[in-house]
C-alpha cells in the first residue's frame, strides 16, 4: 500500500516553480501555499499556465526549476508517492466513454487499490445520484452527468487533495450549484481543493484566490484582500444610451477600463483623483452615477489588461 | 511503495477486455482477418500451378505422337485447349496470352523416332512469369525420357531412353507431393498474428491519448509496465484464439499433417505473440494519432510478409535482405512452426530460432516502456 502522506499544515507549499516547453515559459516562478481544508481558486485567462501548474502538482509533469511539496511529498523526487493521495479532474472528460459508469468507477477503484471496492463503488454511485444509471455508458451521458461521474471517480480513493481543472465548464447553473455545495461539504470534512475557473461567482465561493497570467502569479488572497490590493476605484453608471457614455469615457486620463455589465457601465481606474476628474467631465443628469467599490471581475479585467501591456 | 502491483495490472486487463468486447469493428477484424487470409492464401495461392492452357501444333498423327500428347496431359501440368495450324497462329496465341505453352510435334516425328534419330519436340513457353512455367517445364523434361519404353519392344528396344551414367535419386522429405498449402497454412499463423497483433496494439495507447484518457491514467498510480503488460495480456488470449482457428483449419480443411508437438507450438507462440504486441505498443507510444499508428504497423508488416520466407524462399534473397529478414520475429517463427508442424522438430531443433525471438521481445518491451514514460513531459 502507498505510504501515508506526512501530516503538514500546508497541503501545497511551492516556491519558484517553473516549467518550459521548448523556449516558451509556461509557468514562471510561482510561489503558492495552500492550507489543508481550504478551497483555493485559480483564475486567469486561457493559456496562462493553470493546467500546467496543476499537472506539476499531481506528478504528471516535472518542474524545470523551483522546489516544493505537495501533501508533504517532494514535487521533484516523490511524484509517485503523491499520486495515490490526489484526485485529479481533467479539463476534458477523460474517463472511458465505452465503459459504463460502474465499470469506470470499478476501474479507478481497482487502480488505486481501494479496500472493499464493491461497497466503495456503490457508496460513490449513491452519493452522486448515479446509482440507477450505473449501467449506462459514460459516452452517452450529458455534460453535467459526465462531470458528476468524473468527480465521483476522482473521489473514490478518498484523496486528501482534489485538483479540479475547470470542472464546471459547460455545466448548467443548477448542476454547478450542486457541485459547489458538494465541494464545500468535502472541504468541511478536511479535503483540500484547488480549482480553476473562469466564473466570478465561483471565484467568490473560494476561501482564497490566485490570479495567473502569462505563467506568473499576479495576485492572491481572500476576495476582499484581492480587491483591496488592486486599489481600484469604480464608478457605476446606469441609464439610457450607455454606449455613448462609454465612448466618451474611453481614452480619458485616469479611465483604465469601461465595461458593460448588463444595464450598467463599470468605469474603473487605479488613480481615484484622475478618474473622478474624468467622470466629472462626462457626467450628466440623464444617468445615475454611483461611486462604489470594484467587483472581483473589475479587478481581474484590470489585471488582464495590465499584464497584456507588460508582457505581450 | 510497491513497484509493481497485480491489482493495478488486473484493473487494466479487465478494462481492456470490456473495451475489446464493446468495439465491434476491431473484434470483427480479429476474427475476420484470419478467416480471410485462410481463404486467400489457403485456397487461392498455389506455387505449383497445374492445368496450364497449352496449344498443340501437331503435324504427325501417328500413335507415338498421340502418346506423347496424352502423357503431357496426364502429367496434369498441361491442358490442351487449342490446336494451332501454323507457326504464326501458335505465336499469336502465346503473344495474346491465350495459352501458356505451345507444343510443336513435327511431321517426321514417328519416322525419325523409329530410325533412332532423336526427333525434336519443341515446347514454347510464355516464361514472363517464371514461377508459372518452371514446374511444368521440369515435368515435361523428365516425362519424355521414359515415355516410349513400353511401346518400344523387340528390335526397337535399343531406342529406349538410355539411363545416365549416374543414378540420381531424389527423396523429397516432409512434403513429397509439393503441396503449397502444407507450407502456406502453418506460415499463415505467423502472418495473421503479425498483422492483427501489431495493428491492434499500435492503436491501444494512441487511442488513450487521442480520447484524452491518457492524462487520467498517468495521474493514477499505474506504472508504465503495468499499462504495457495489462494491454498485452488480453491480446495474447486473442492471438491464441486466432492460432487455434488456423490450426483447426490446417488439420481438417487442408489436411496438413501435423507431425510435431502442438504443446511446443503453443508454448513458442507465446514468445512470438508477445513480441508482436510489444512492437505494437512501441508504435503506439511513438504515433501521434491512430492513423499514424496504423501506418507504422504497415511499415512493419510489409517487410515481415515479404522478407520472412513466407511469400518467397528465404535463401533466394540477397544477403542484405536476409539480414533484414533475420531481424524480424516472423522469420524465426515461421521456421519454428514449419519445423514443428511439418518436420516434427523438437525443442532442441528449434532452439537456434528461439533466442532471436527472445531478444526481439526484450528490446521491443524496453523501447516501449522507455517511450511511455515520456508521454506527457
Amino acid at each position: 500500500m502507498a505510504a501515508p502522506a506526512p501530516s503538514t499544515e500546508l497541503a501545497i507549499d511551492v516556491a519558484g516553480v517553473s516549467k518550459r516547453f521548448g523556449d516558451k515559459t509556461v509557468v514562471d516562478g510561482i510561489d503558492l501555499q495552500v492550507r489543508r481544508g481550504e478551497i483555493y481558486g485559480f483564475l486567469g485567462p486561457n493559456g496562462s499556465g493553470k493546467t500546467t501548474f496543476i499537472r506539476m502538482l499531481c506528478g504528471l509533469l516535472t518542474p524545470d526549476a523551483g522546489r516544493g511539496t505537495c501533501l508533504g511529498f517532494d514535487l521533484l523526487r516523490e511524484q509517485t508517492a503523491i499520486k495515490p493521495h490526489v484526485g485529479y479532474m481533467t479539463q476534458r472528460f477523460s474517463y472511458y466513454e465505452d465503459l459504463s459508469i460502474r465499470e469506470n468507477l470499478d476501474f479507478i477503484a481497482r487502480v488505486y487499490g481501494v479496500p472493499e471496492r464493491r461497497a466503495a463503488v456503490q457508496r460513490s454511485l449513491e452519493r452522486l445520484g448515479l446509482a440507477n444509471r450505473s449501467h449506462q455508458l459514460a459516452g452517452q451521458l450529458s455534460g453535467g452527468w459526465k462531470q458528476r461521474l468524473a468527480l465521483a471517480a476522482c473521489l473514490i480513493h478518498s484523496p486528501q487533495l482534489l485538483l479540479l481543472d475547470e470542472p464546471t465548464a459547460g455545466v448548467d447553473p443548477k448542476a454547478r450549484r450542486d457541485f459547489w455545495d458538494q465541494i464545500h461539504q468535502l472541504a468541511a470534512e478536511g479535503l483540500t481543493v484547488l480549482i480553476t475557473t473562469h466564473y466570478m461567482d465561483e471565484a467568490e465561493r473560494c476561501h482564497r484566490l490566485a490570479y495567473l497570467a502569462y505563467g506568473r502569479l499576479l495576485t492572491r488572497g481572500t476576495v476582499p484582500e484581492v480587491i483591496a490590493a488592486a486599489r481600484l476605484t469604480t464608478w457605476i453608471v446606469a441609464g439610457p444610451q450607455l454606449r455613448v457614455i462609454a465612448d466618451a469615457l474611453r481614452g480619458r486620463a485616469g479611465v483604465e477600463q469601461v465595461v458593460a455589465f448588463g444595464n450598467t457601465l463599470h468605469v474603473s481606474g487605479r488613480d481615484a483623483v484622475r478618474l473622478d476628474a474624468a467622470i466629472a467631465a462626462v457626467r450628466d443628469a440623464d444617468h445615475t452615477w454611483t461611486r462604489g467599490t470594484a467587483s472581483l471581475e473589475d479587478v481581474f479585467i484590470g489585471l488582464m489588461d495590465a499584464t497584456r501591456d507588460n508582457f505581450a | 511503495m510497491s513497484r509493481f502491483a497485480l491489482h493495478r495490472l488486473w484493473a487494466i486487463v479487465l478494462k481492456e477486455f470490456i473495451q475489446m468486447r464493446r468495439d465491434r469493428v476491431t473484434f470483427g477484424m480479429m476474427v475476420g482477418i484470419p478467416l480471410m487470409q485462410l481463404t486467400l492464401f489457403g485456397f487461392a495461392i498455389n506455387s505449383d500451378p497445374r492445368h496450364l492452357p497449352t496449344a498443340l501444333r501437331l503435324a504427325d498423327h501417328g500413335p507415338y505422337a498421340r502418346a506423347l500428347v496424352a502423357a503431357l496431359e496426364r502429367s496434369e501440368y498441361f491442358t490442351i485447349v487449342r490446336e494451332a495450324e501454323t507457326e504464326a497462329e501458335a505465336a499469336a496465341l502465346l503473344q495474346r496470352g491465350d495459352v501458356q505453352f505451345v507444343v510443336n510435334i513435327p511431321e517426321d516425328f514417328t519416322r525419325r523416332l523409329l530410325r533412332g534419330e532423336r526427333p525434336t519436340v519443341l515446347l514454347e513457353a510464355d516464361a514472363s512469369d517464371p514461377a508459372a512455367t518452371g514446374p511444368a517445364v521440369a515435368a515435361a523434361r523428365t516425362l519424355t525420357a521414359t515415355l516410349f519404353d513400353r511401346d518400344l519392344k523387340g528390335p526397337l528396344t535399343r531406342l529406349r531412353g538410355q539411363p545416365g551414367p549416374v543414378d540420381f535419386q531424389v527423396h523429397a522429405h516432409y512434403n513429397p507431393e509439393n503441396i503449397t498449402q502444407y507450407n502456406v497454412v502453418p506460415g499463415l499463423m505467423g502472418v495473421v498474428l503479425t498483422m492483427t497483433m501489431v495493428v491492434i496494439t499500435a492503436l491501444a495507447i494512441t487511442r488513450e491519448r487521442e480520447r484524452g484518457t491518457m492524462e487520467n491514467l498517468l495521474a493514477t498510480p499505474v506504472r508504465p509496465t503495468e499499462v504495457m503488460i495489462g494491454k498485452i495480456v488480453p491480446y495474447i488470449v486473442v492471438g491464441y484464439i486466432q492460432m487455434t482457428l488456423i490450426l483447426i483449419a490446417a488439420r481438417f480443411l487442408f489436411r496438413v499433417p501435423l507431425e510435431g508437438s502442438l504443446v511446443l507450438v503453443y508454448g513458442v507462440s507465446f514468445l512470438f505473440i508477445a513480441a508482436n504486441l510489444a512492437v505494437g505498443i512501441t508504435f503506439s507510444t511513438l504515433a501521434k494519432n491512430q492513423l499514424q499508428a496504423v501506418q507504422m504497423a504497415f511499415f512493419f508488416f510489409l517487410p515481415s510478409i515479404l522478407l520472412s520466407g513466407f511469400m518467397f524462399p528465404f535463401r533466394g534473397m540477397p544477403e542484405w535482405a536476409q539480414w533484414i529478414g533475420s531481424g524480424l520475429p516472423l522469420t524465426h517463427y515461421l521456421r519454428i512452426v514449419r519445423g514443428v508442424l511439418l518436420k516434427g522438430s523438437g525443442l532442441t531443433d528449434i532452439a537456434p530460432e528461439l533466442w532471436p525471438l527472445l531478444l526481439f521481445l526484450a528490446v521491443a518491451l524496453l523501447v516501449g516502456v522507455k517511450r511511455y514514460r515520456r508521454t506527457l513531459d
